[in-house]
């Protein structure tokens, strides 16, 4: 069973990966990425952090990297949980396990998961720092980390 | 009607989240009208700053077709995770 929210609740982290993986004994890995809110971006000091989201299409957008996942790789369940609203350093943003029979379809699927999200999903992160806010800009490197995994495609290698 | 959503900085930049407007036959219409606004509208969208747009929440491109009751959103490239 695959399960995706976006809240703006903490999660916690053991609670969602003994979800993922109970009562299911085709599981031989869990691969999970947990994404934090860092104290410093672009040279400055980040106080705290919004996340705004477009409601409903970022839930469809999660929808649609998952089952792309799934098309890929043999999974045996999917967790992605993403925050919005007020963050501090140091708190959780993102959590994204992935749980398979073997680890190799585990870590491809957890890092396709969050490099689709981080280019693909409709949130956007506001920072305010010692001398304001500011939007966060989107990085190229994101980009190029997305594309990777299309050229995949391309030559064959994705699976 | 249509319906129109703006979202993160552009929301800040226009004033507003969200708007009626009446059917257009396509995204490329509905940016026409919003550019003849003038000030902060044409601003926003004058292709110096890249807009993404999605129709019923599906990423599209400016030449999609468009239809009565459709919700078209306009947002900055994303930055979640």
């Amino acid at each position: 069973m695959d399960v995706i929210r976006v809240q703006e609740a903490p999660f916690q982290f053991d609670a969602e990966v003994d979800a993922l993986r109970a009562g299911n004994p085709a599981i031989g890995a869990v691969v999970t990425f947990l994404g934090l809110m860092r104290d410093f971006n672009d040279g400055d000091r980040v106080l705290a952090m919004t996340l705004e989201h477009y409601p409903g299409m970022t839930e469809k957008s999660l929808g649609a990297i998952v089952a792309e996942a799934r098309e890929r790789w043999e999974l045996q369940g999917v967790r992605v949980v993403h925050r919005v609203g007020e963050l501090r350093p140091e708190d959780p943003i993102v959590l994204v396990a992935v749980a398979s029979p073997h680890r190799g379809e585990a870590f491809r699927a957890c890092e396709f998961i969050i490099d689709y999200l981080k280019t693909r999903a409709p949130f956007w992160k506001k920072e305010r720092t010692e001398s304001g806010e500011r939007w966060v800009e989107a990085r190229h490197s994101d980009d190029a980390a997305e594309a990777r995994w299309r050229d995949e495609d391309l030559s064959g290698e994705g699976c | 009607m249509i319906r129109l959503r703006y979202f993160a900085r552009l929301r800040e930049q226009l004033g507003t989240g969200s708007e009626e407007m009446a059917p257009a036959a396509s995204v490329a219409e509905v940016l026409e009208r919003l550019r003849a606004r003038g000030g902060v509208w044409a601003e926003a969208f004058d292709g110096e700053q890249t807009v993404l747009v999605a129709v019923n929440q599906e990423t599209v491109g400016v030449d999609a077709p468009l239809a009565d009751g459709d919700e078209v959103a306009f947002f900055p490239p994303v930055t979640g995770g």
